[in-house]
Formats: structure tokens, C-alpha cells, sequence
């Protein structure tokens, strides 16, 4: 067992670079309902396990919405219908028009049989036909009045259709979004009642990846996929219905068309998935050799294997371009292929609509109107297919989140707790057995006392587990037997929060976030004064330094607080546990990276803030094994001895060893 | 980003060409379709010309056929030369970053160095291939419909001089409000995800303080803003669409009212109305094209711009032109009057550094932090360069020798020790590419890493994770320094390298290191007085200037910052006895 402080971090299946992962095309701005067909990356093609029942689930999130949703699908409706109905008023107008024409061209008088009959006794037959359908009026030129109601008409429900179209679109906005916060607030409320082992067992990397690009994954199809499905199939629809009614014949050159369309789209995409899913690969593979040479650049200069990470990289990055490569050429073949069946279907259209013109079956202005459908006709479909295809990433991420808001929870706290206003400090294990893993034995019976005020270090080599007693006493992991009690509570009769108030901790591990050192400090206690921020800070040796910086207490901290050194955060920290001022401490003081100034200081800080109250300090220094009151000696994760100092001396065992091997060769050196 | 362009896209001018010509023949042939169109009805229908309509109608065919053909060849090469740019750019960051001194590294940062070479790279590679795809048949499209329109009817065309400029005006003033919007949501998608890592990072301290409340609230402020600000951007999204489209289809309607005064008055045949719509949709078309450009470009500049940023780097540190011929001696180095600043820092980080070190003797620098103590050693595998002084190694300057000469001299133990990914032996053997199993044993054995590595499931081929994750730290740090030990070099520099060991590997490992390394120079940085208390000469670094030198007993005697140092970590008696 390694020590369980520290997250991992990086590793795992989409640590570190995730983002990376995340193509482009995937963003927002070129998305946006341009219908950005078989261009861009599309996701990473994760396989869900579940498509079915974790699509479902994905959509009960919108249930709350259903009403909304409901009003959108009429909305979207309204707006399809109108853009669907225009085509075919501009075919009326264009049919006013050409009849207008030809009437132009007829002597005045006549009527349009006597016109008619006239022109087959010319012989022109052909055009004879096609008259016979008209409505003209033989002389009079083209009926301006009534194209202007056409075309008020026309003006009016595309403008319409543009309204509902954009009502549409802002209510869905706030649904989707909506949806999408929820769902974060859903995780982070989540992530509050998991069990530390959940962190410790789960890369943070991978977590940190569900709750970001997982959720935006969903949130992007979320905002665009709804909307773009039912406007595309409502329009597909609607299309189809004008198309037939308007001649059932052209319809068919059509309808011969659109499943080819669609088969061929799924071949190609399902082809291309193939490569995309190389890419994604080789993505990985490349960015984490990258990412290898650049963090440990110094040691590959040094070692002159510089030209090696060259050549690798470039085997790596050919790699990549081969599979990027047809990925992007397989997928960029789906629109040339779909406009030239578009084409296909354009001429089949104008020469066969033209002969049924020209045999006046059909009106100019429905072939005209049937030319636009034809033309309205792809790109819902590539929509739809895009769609389809997101979906799979889409639902793949929904699961990821499902699987976290699925996880175990830690235990309730119990109904009934008993309250610990002010600790004395006594903390006692009773024959407390704990293992991580079912199958190795970590901590068997262990009996130990603390009286209030006591000191007891835990010593050990690295590695040996440590880190473990921490977990129990502050209960992030539960004890399998026996029982911990503070004061004569058994922890697990008090609330986590009451029990946590309790203890104070300063660990190796210097965490604080972003913000001012004030705050930082303020985090130890919430509504702390100034005053009683400096004093503590003072106490910890950390006023003076802090007074230094050019912002003093409100000094931003940045990111990683690297604008501090790691003695200095780790003061901080101390500072943060003083103003806390809990009964019991936890410590460990492993200073590796830290200047010997700092450390004395660090240590006097310690030793301050140990003074009458109960202590458990994972030791690292001689001093502070030699006065703790009792000293437990891991080793491979199980306490091997415990005593004080002279007993275990006494005894001769592990820890006689440990510090002798230490002391005399102290002395050797001195001497 | 137009620099990229230019140098990277160079060597493809052939195939660009190649792309722009049959781009160019797109753009005719689907403009030359409705064209057609309008002849099948001029010429066809309103003549009650079967046959014609027949034999445009097989014209219209084959050009379909060709425009298929030619897009699928264009989409070949469009995707080929973009992946190559893309694949051309990333080798040249990747190449230039290997040239970086570890100052010209720390001015990115490896993870900030690491995005430019990942996803900068990847994101103008995409604007490349939309635009090779795409994005360039546009202004074809669109000049190309201009003159179709004008051979239809130059009146009628006039209404084009309307449209397109009350679409830009609509499409400019919305963009005006989308993009602050959009780098304002980035701003707050990174917000939300920093606090996220910040939590999952702290979650020990968290709860600890039981502070989940308090985070919460944390997380849900991030979360309401970043709702805020996509919700503005959706609804603007929401608005593009149908407005864009109404702008669309009004513009046909006043093409239909226009063009009909136009045929009235017998100016203009019946079928070139309906061919003229046509061209209206394919210019609007293109106009809506060139918008999503406007929307993708900004973004790509910006990461041309960072990928430009690290191209634009020379290497300070470089080879000189003549290296000075090698000498005899080994594993000598020297000091002389060194000093070294940051570029741009007020005050020297060193300052007037002189002393000596040679064969089988061991060199220790001790000091607070930012006394300068890793700047130092730093120094000598050249991964700065002094800013004043000279170092030599074996009586050359470091400057005057190649850095492969310099690097081959130098075992160089970092600070936090890096491992490869692979295996226990491929990370030893990165010292010495053919070195045997029994030597590698043999630097374990020194190392203190024999027993943690013979009780691993593979031994030496047991697996390392990237960055070597899967071992302890102490261990990590022991690989690290079999790795140095399995070169043999002239010089060992230890940079802190013991800190992750316990007390008793860290004495066990020295002990070793004595026996084995007799005739090494060796130079060491630690913390731990116990660790060097036996080197030869220990030079004290206060502030970045020599504070003392001398070995562990002349120092008690006469240096108050070695004794302060010593006080701090061993008891009295320690000292004393």
C-alpha cells in the first residue's frame, strides 16, 4: 500500500490530456446549427455499454422540461411547416408569372381555347398541351396584383417561420443549459458524499474528467441535438409530403434517392468511425510522448537522447498522419458523394419535370418548387447522421457521469449523534481492525490510548502505511472491527462534522486554492477577525513573510501557488490549523523540499502548536520520537511495536535498529 | 498565423494549385448546373423541345459525374496536405523545443509547451482542412454566381448589392456580440474546471475542516456563471439561424417581384429567373461560409499565434562553431568568479561563485532555499548559461565545447526523479544504451534499488508507468540515480537526489556510492547535514554568494550559517560526540 495522501494524478484512461481529446469540432461557435456535416473531429468513438437504458436515462434529465419541450416541438412544427409551405407559394407566383407571359404573347380577343385550337392547327402540338392546363387570359399580361398577394404571402410566413424558429431555439437555450447545470451541481453534491476511497482508488484525472469534458460533451449535443432532430426530421417530412403532392412521379426520382443518401452516409460514417477512432489513438499516443519529452526535458538533454525523442516522435507523428489523414479523407467524402446523388436527383428532376411541362402535366412554378425541396432535401439528412453519430460519444460520456453518480456513498451519519462541544483530547483505539483490500490484513486489534495532551509519533519507513491511522481517526475510511472514541464517543456516534471540527491537520500534502491568503488562512475558521488571522499567522512565523509580499494578506495565490515556496505554503498551512485551534492534532511533517531555515521554523511552528493538545505526528526527526508519549513503529503496513522510547530501546527490535542505524552513523560522521 | 501558413505550406504549392484548380472547377460546374436548368426551361419547355430538354438533360448528368469525381479528388488532396501541414508543424515545435535551454522551457512551461504542440497545432490544422475543403470555394462560389447572375440579367443583379451587404451587417453586428461572449464562457468553462481540481486535489483538507459547505458554494458560483454566459451564447445561436434565413428567402421573394417586372417588360426569359434563384441561394450560401470562417479564424490565429511564440525562439544556448579541442584531464571542474541572474532580475541568484573540484573528491552545497544552491549545478550541464565568470570543465569552458562532449562527461541526478515510461531496464539503460544486465544489477545494487526491483513480478522488465507513477518516490529517486551510475561518468551531480529516501537507505546508499565511486568527481546538493557531513569541501551558499567553504570541522569553526544549519538538524550530543 502506498501512502494514500497524495492523489495520483495523470494516468488512467483520460488523465492529463483529456482536453486534448476533445477535437475541436466539438466546440462551440462552428457548430452553431450550420449543420457542420462530416467535417470537423467528431468525438472520440467510445462504445457505450449501455446505449439504450443510458440514452433514457440521459433524456429523463429533460423531464422536468416537459412541458417546455412539448410548446418546442409545436413551435418547431409551425416554423417547418411555414418554411415548407414557401417554396410552393413561389411556385404559384412563378406559375402567375409564366401564364402571364404567355398570355402576352396571344392576340387579344381570343379565348385560351381558340388559342389552343390554333396552335395545334399550326401544328404545334406540344405547346398546345401544355397551355391546355393554364389559366390564361389570352392579351393580358402578367396579373401584377396577384403575384403581390403571392409574394405578401410568401414574405409573411417565411418571416414567420424565422420567428417561431427562433422562439424555438431560445427556449430550448434555457432547457439545455438548465439541464447541463443541474447536471454539474448534481455531480459536485456528489463528489461531497463519496468516501475518500473513491479518490483514492479512482485517478483524479479521470474524475476530473467526467465532471468537465464528459459534461460538456453532453452539454454541446444537448444544446444542438434536440432542436437540429426535430427540425431536420419534421423537415424531412414535410418535404416529402410537398414533393408527393406535388407530383407524386418526381417524388419517386426522389424517394429512389434519399434511403441510397442514407445508406451511403452510414457506410461511409461507420468506415470513417474506424479512422477516427485511430486518430484518437495516435492522438494519445503521440501527446503523451510529448508530454514525456517536455516535463522531463532535462534529464534528455543530459543523458543526449534528444535525436532518440526526435525519431520517435516523428515515427509517432507519421502515424498519426496516416490515420488522421483518412480519417479525414474517408469522412470528407460523405458530402461529394451526397451532392452528387443531390445532383443526381436535381437532373432527374429538371428533365423529367420538364417533360411533363412541356406535356402540360405538370406547371412550371411546381417544378421549380420541387427543384428547391429536392434542395432542402440534404441537409437535414446529413444532420440527422452527424447526430446520430455524436450521439454514441454523447451517451458514452453520459454513462462516465452515471458511473460517478452512481458510486457508493460513504454511511449516513447517524440520526441520532451525540454532540462533542469542547474535546478534552482523549482518543483511545479499541481492538480496531482495518484492511483496504479484503484479502490483506493491514491493522489487526490494535489497542492504543491518547491521553489529552499526549503526544504519539508514528515511525517507519515510506511506504509502511502511515498514512492509514490518519484515515481512520478522521474517519474518511470506516474501521472493519473494534471501535475509536474521543472523549468515550465512539466516531461513528457523532457526526462526520462534529467529529472533523475536532481535529486539526497540517499535512505534507500543502493544499490551498485559489485566492487570497486571507481567505486561505480564513479556512481554518470561518468568520475569523483580522486580529485573529494575524495572530495565528504570527504563532505559525508566517506574519513577517506575508507582510513582505507586495499585497500582504490579500496576496492572490495562484494556481498551483508556486508564487510561494513549499516551506512557505507549508506555514500557511500551520498558520490555517492554529486559527482552526482544534483539540486534537494531526501532523506530518515531512519537509523534504524545504530549506533548513525554513524548517526550523517550521518545526518551532509545530512544536507551538502541539503544546496542550493531543497529538498523533508522523515523525521523520529523532527530537520528535524521543519525547512523544508513545511511538508506533510501522513497517509494511502493520504496526510492528509500540512504546515509548526507552521501552522500545529496551526491547531491541525494529525501531532499536531504525535508530541506531541513524544515531551512530551521525556520530561516525561527527567523530 | 499567416507566417505558418506561408513556411509550412510551401513545400505542398503544387498540390495547393492543384486543390485551387479543381476547387475552381466546382465552383463552374455547380454553377454551370443551373445554367443549364435555365436552358432546359428557355429553351426546352417554353419551346415544347422534348429532344433539347433530353439532351441538356444527359449535358447535366455528365457534369454532375465530374463534379463528384473532382470533389472526391479534391477532398484527397485537401485532406492530405492539411494532415501533412498539421504533421509539419507539430515536428517543427517538437524540434525546437529539444533545442530549448531549460530557461527558454521555463518561460512556457512544460504543460503550456505541451498544449502549443497538441491542440494549437490541431486547432489551425482544422481551419486548414476546412478551408482546403471548403472554405475557398466560397469566394469562387460567390464571384462565380455574381457573374452567372449578371449573364442572366444585369438589373436584376443589382438586388445582390443589396442583400449581401444588409447580410453582413447582420451576421458582423452578431458576431460583435458572440465573440466576447465566447472567450468569455472559455473563461468560465477553465474557472469551473479549476475549482473542480482544486476540490478533487484537496479533498483531504476539505473535509478535514469541514469546508464541503463552503466548496459547494464555490463550485455552484463557477456554475451559475458559466450557465449565464452559455445561455446568452445558445440564445444567440438561437437568433442566427432564422434570421439568416429570413434574410435568405425575403431576398427571393424580391428577386421573384423584381425579376417579374423584368419578364414582363420582356427584358429577360422566363427560365432565367428560376436559374437566377438559384445563383442568389449559392451566393448567400458562400456569404454564410465565409461567416463560419470568421468564426473559426480568430480562434486559429490565436493558436497560431502561441505556436508562433515558441517557433520564434532561438536557442541561447547553442554549440560553438569550433569546439575547443579536448584535453587530458578528468573530472575536473572549476568555478571561476561565477555569477548568474535571470534575464530581466533586478539581483544575481549567484554571485562571485569560485572553487575547484576534482577526481574522487566530494563537493557539497548546502544553503537555504533560493540560496542558489540548484541554479548552481544547474550551471554545469550548461542548462543556463553564466551571466558572468566562466565554468570549466577539464580545464575548457563549457561554452566552448558541444553540449553531447559536455553531457557525455555528466551523471546528472535531478531533483524530482523522472522515469520513462517502460520498463525498470529501459529507464536504467537510458545512461547507457548497451549496457548488460549485470551492470544494470550492479547500479541497482549501489542504487539501494536490488531488493525492491528483484521482488518485482518481472524484475528488470517489470513495467514503468509515464513519469514512473507506479513506484514510490524512494524508489523512483533510486532508479534515477542507477541510471546516472550505470553511465560511469566523469562527474556525478546530485541535485537534492536523496530526499525521498529514509534515513537509513539514504546512509546505506552513500556508503555504497563511496566504495564504488573512487575516481568520480562527485558534487551534491542535499538538506540534510547528516547526508554530506563526510564530503570533502562543503561550500555554504548564503543568498547567492559563498557564505563558507572547508570541510564539515573547519565550517563549525568558522562559519555561522553552517553552524545555524547544523544547529537546526541534529541535537547537541549529535554534534558533540
Amino acid at each position: 500500500m502506498s501512502d494514500h495522501t497524495g492523489g495520483r494524478t495523470g494516468g488512467g484512461r483520460s488523465g492529463g490530456f483529456a482536453g486534448s481529446r476533445r477535437g475541436p469540432g466539438s466546440g462551440r461557435g462552428s457548430g452553431g446549427g450550420f449543420g457542420s456535416g462530416g467535417h470537423g473531429m467528431a468525438a472520440p468513438a467510445e462504445k457505450s455499454k449501455d446505449f439504450k437504458g443510458s440514452l433514457k436515462r440521459l433524456s429523463g434529465y429533460l423531464a422536468p422540461y416537459k412541458m417546455t419541450l412539448i410548446f418546442i416541438t409545436v413551435l418547431a412544427v409551425v416554423s417547418v411547416a411555414f418554411s415548407i409551405v414557401g417554396p410552393k407559394i413561389l411556385g404559384e407566383a412563378t406559375n402567375v408569372l409564366f401564364e402571364g407571359v404567355i398570355s402576352q404573347q396571344l392576340p387579344e380577343g381570343v379565348t385560351s381555347e381558340q388559342a389552343i385550337q390554333g396552335l395545334r392547327a399550326q401544328g404545334q402540338d406540344q405547346l398546345a398541351d401544355m397551355l391546355s392546363s393554364m389559366d390564361l387570359t389570352p392579351g393580358q399580361g402578367v396579373d401584377f396584383s396577384q403575384i403581390a398577394t403571392l409574394l405578401g404571402w410568401l414574405a409573411g410566413v417565411y418571416l414567420l417561420s424565422a420567428l417561431f424558429g427562433w422562439w424555438q431555439g431560445y427556449l430550448m437555450a434555457e432547457v439545455a443549459q438548465r439541464t447541463v447545470y443541474q447536471m454539474r451541481e448534481a455531480v459536485d453534491q456528489k463528489l461531497a458524499r463519496l468516501p475518500l476511497k473513491y479518490f483514492d482508488d479512482n485517478p483524479r484525472g479521470d474524475t476530473l474528467s467526467r465532471v468537465t469534458n464528459d459534461i460538456d460533451n453532453i452539454s454541446n449535443t444537448l444544446s444542438q441535438a434536440v432542436t437540429q432532430v426535430l427540425t431536420a426530421s419534421l423537415t424531412i417530412l414535410g418535404v416529402l409530403g410537398m414533393m408527393l403532392w406535388i407530383s407524386p412521379l418526381l417524388a419517386g426520382i426522389s424517394l429512389l434517392v434519399i434511403p441510397v443518401s442514407v445508406f451511403v452516409t452510414i457506410l461511409i460514417a461507420k468506415r470513417s468511425q474506424k479512422q477516427f477512432a485511430a486518430q484518437w489513438e495516435k492522438t494519445g499516443t503521440l501527446n503523451s510522448h510529448i508530454e514525456e519529452m517536455f516535463t522531463g526535458h532535462g534529464v534528455v538533454k543530459v543523458f543526449g537522447h534528444q535525436e532518440e525523442a526526435i525519431e520517435t516522435f516523428d515515427v509517432e507523428n507519421q502515424a498519426l498522419y496516416e490515420a488522421s489523414f483518412k480519417a479525414q479523407f474517408i469522412s470528407g467524402t460523405i458530402m461529394p458523394t451526397l451532392s452528387f446523388l443531390n445532383n443526381l436527383n436535381y437532373v432527374g428532376v429538371a428533365v423529367i419535370g420538364g417533360l411533363r411541362v412541356a406535356s402540360g402535366r405538370l406547371s412550371l412554378g411546381d417544378v421549380q418548387a420541387f427543384i428547391q425541396y429536392s434542395r432542402q432535401f440534404t441537409q437535414p439528412i446529413t444532420q440527422v447522421a452527424s447526430i446520430a453519430n455524436r450521439l454514441q460519444s454523447t451517451v458514452a460520456s453520459a454513462e462516465r457521469v452515471f458511473e460517478l453518480l452512481d458510486a457508493d456513498e460513504e454511511l449516513p451519519d447517524t440520526d441520532t449523534p451525540q454532540v462533542l462541544e469542547r474535546a478534552e483530547g482523549h482518543v483511545e483505539f479499541k481492538g480496531v481492525s482495518f484492511r483496504y483490500k479484503e484479502d490483506t490484513p493491514l491493522i489487526e486489534q490494535l489497542d492504543l490510548e491518547a491521553k489529552p495532551g499526549q503526544t504519539i509519533a508514528i515511525v517507519g519507513p515510506t511506504g509502511a502505511g502511515k498514512t492509514t491511522l490518519v484515515n481512520l481517526l478522521m474517519r474518511f475510511y470506516e474501521i472493519d472491527e473494534g471501535a475509536i472514541l474521543v472523549d468515550g464517543i465512539d466516531i461513528r456516534e457523532m457526526t462526520r462534522d462534529n467529529l472533523r471540527r475536532t481535529f486539526g491537520m497540517v499535512l505534507q500534502d500543502t493544499w490551498l486554492f485559489k485566492g487570497s491568503i486571507r481567505e486561505n488562512l480564513a479556512y481554518g475558521r470561518e468568520n475569523a477577525t483580522t486580529e485573529e488571522i494575524e495572530v495565528a499567522s504570527r504563532m505559525a512565523h508566517v506574519d513577517h513573510f506575508v507582510r513582505t509580499l507586495p499585497e500582504g494578506y490579500e496576496t492572490e495565490l495562484n494556481d498551483e501557488s508556486s508564487n510561494i515556496s513549499q516551506g512557505q505554503r507549508q506555514l500557511l498551512t500551520i498558520a490555517r490549523a492554529f486559527l482552526a485551534d482544534p483539540r486534537i492534532l494531526i501532523l506530518d511533517e515531512a519537509t523534504s523540499s524545504v530549506d533548513t531555515r525554513t524548517e526550523a521554523l517550521i518545526q518551532k511552528a509545530m512544536t507551538s502548536l502541539m503544546k496542550n493538545r493531543t497529538s498523533f505526528v508522523i515523525a521523520h526527526r529523532l527530537s520528535t520520537i524521543r519525547d512523544a508519549d508513545t511511538i508506533l513503529v510501522m513497517n509494511e503496513g502493520q504496526i510492528i511495536e509500540h512504546g515509548n522510547h526507552v521501552d522500545l530501546m529496551t526491547a531491541g527490535g525494529f525501531y532499536c535498529d531504525l535508530y541506531n542505524s541513524q544515531f551512530t552513523e551521525a556520530l561516525d560522521e561527527v567523530g | 498565423m499567416i507566417q505558418i501558413l506561408k513556411t509550412h505550406l510551401k513545400p505542398y504549392w503544387k498540390q495547393l494549385i492543384l486543390i485551387m484548380v479543381l476547387l475552381l472547377l466546382q465552383a463552374i460546374a455547380n454553377l454551370y448546373l443551373p445554367d443549364l436548368n435555365a436552358d432546359i426551361i428557355n429553351e426546352g419547355v417554353v419551346k415544347g423541345d422534348t429532344d433539347y430538354i433530353m439532351r441538356a438533360g444527359g449535358v447535366m448528368l455528365s457534369v454532375a459525374l465530374g463534379l463528384g469525381v473532382i470533389s472526391i479528388i479534391s477532398v484527397y488532396w485537401g485532406s492530405k496536405v492539411a494532415m501533412a501541414f498539421g504533421r509539419d508543424v507539430r515536428h517543427a515545435v517538437f524540434r525546437r523545443v529539444q533545442t530549448f535551454s531549460l530557461a527558454e522551457l521555463n518561460v512556457f512551461g512544460a504543460p503550456s509547451l505541451i498544449t502549443r504542440n497538441t491542440n494549437d497545432v490541431q486547432q489551425i490544422q482544422m481551419v486548414v482542412l476546412m478551408a482546403l475543403n471548403v472554405m475557398i470555394t466560397a469566394p469562387f462560389m460567390a464571384v462565380g454566381g455574381v457573374i452567372m447572375a449578371l449573364r442572366q440579367d444585369v438589373p436584376l443583379t443589382g438586388l445582390i448589392a443589396v442583400i449581401i451587404p444588409l447580410m453582413a451587417i447582420v451576421i458582423g453586428s452578431l458576431l460583435r456580440v458572440a465573440l466576447p461572449l465566447f472567450m468569455q464562457m472559455q473563461v468560465r468553462i477553465d474557472r469551473v474546471n479549476q475549482v473542480m481540481r482544486e476540490k478533487l486535489a484537496g479533498i483531504r483538507v476539505i473535509r478535514a475542516f469541514v469546508r464541503s459547505d463552503f466548496e459547494e458554494g464555490r463550485f455552484a458560483q463557477a456554475n451559475e456563471e458559466l450557465y449565464d454566459v452559455s445561455l446568452k451564447v445558445a440564445r444567440l445561436f438561437a437568433i442566427m439561424m432564422p434570421s439568416l434565413m429570413a434574410i435568405f428567402n425575403i431576398s427571393l421573394v424580391a428577386a421573384m417581384w423584381f425579376g417579374g417586372l423584368r419578364i414582363e417588360s420582356g427584358a429577360m426569359p422566363i427560365g432565367n429567373l428560376t436559374a437566377f434563384l438559384t445563383y442568389i441561394m449559392q451566393i448567400l450560401m458562400s456569404v454564410m461560409m465565409a461567416t463560419i470562417m470568421f468564426v473559426m479564424v480568430p480562434r486559429a490565429a490565436a493558436s497560431g499565434e502561441r505556436i508562433n511564440e515558441v517557433l520564434e525562439v532561438e536557442p541561447e544556448i547553442t554549440d560553438p562553431e569550433v569546439p575547443a579541442q579536448a584535453t587530458d584531464s578528468r573530472g575536473f571542474i572549476e568555478f571561476d568568479d561565477v555569477e548568474f541572474r535571470y534575464p530581466g532580475a533586478e539581483e544575481p541568484v549567484l554571485c562571485s561563485v569560485s572553487f575547484k573540484a576534482g577526481p574522487g573528491q566530494t563537493t557539497a552545497i548546502v544553503g537555504s532555499t533560493g540560496s542558489g544552491k540548484s541554479t548552481l549545478i544547474n550551471l554545469i550541464p550548461r542548462f543556463y548559461d553564466v551571466t558572468g565568470g566562466r565554468i570549466l570543465v577539464d580545464g575548457i569552458d563549457v561554452r566552448e565545447v558541444t553540449q553531447e562532449t559536455l553531457w557525455d562527461k555528466i551523471g546528472f541526478i535531478p531533483q524530482k526523479a523522472f522515469l520513462f515510461k517502460g520498463t525498470v531496464a529501459s529507464n536504467v539503460r537510458y545512461g547507457k544504451e548497451d549496457a548488460t544486465d549485470e551492470e544494470i544489477w550492479h547500479a541497482l545494487e549501489i542504487a539501494q534499488g536490488k531488493g525492491f526491483v528483484s521482488e518485482m513480478d518481472d524484475g528488470l522488465e517489470a513495467e514503468i508507468t509515464q513519469g514512473g507513477s507506479n513506484v514510490s518516490g524512494g524508489q523512483r529517486q533510486r532508479l534515477a540515480i542507477a541510471r546516472a551510475l550505470v553511465k560511469r561518468p566523469e562527474i556525478y551531480v546530485f541535485d537534492d537526489s536523496f530526499s525521498a529516501l529514509d534515513f537509513t537507505t539514504d546512509s546505506k546508499l552513500r556508503a555504497a556510492l563511496n566504495k564504488d565511486i573512487t575516481d568520480a568527481t562527485v558534487i551534491i546538493v542535499a538538506q540534510r547535514v547528516s547526508t554530506i557531513m563526510r564530503a570533502d569541501n562543503i561550500i555554504v551558499l548564503d543568498n547567492g554568494a559563498v557564505a563558507g567553504a572547508g570541510t564539515h570541522d573547519e565550517l563549525l569553526g568558522t562559519c555561522e550559517t553552517y553552524r545555524e544549519i547544523v544547529n537546526s538538524q541534529l541535537t547537541e550530543e549529535e554534534i558533540a560526540s
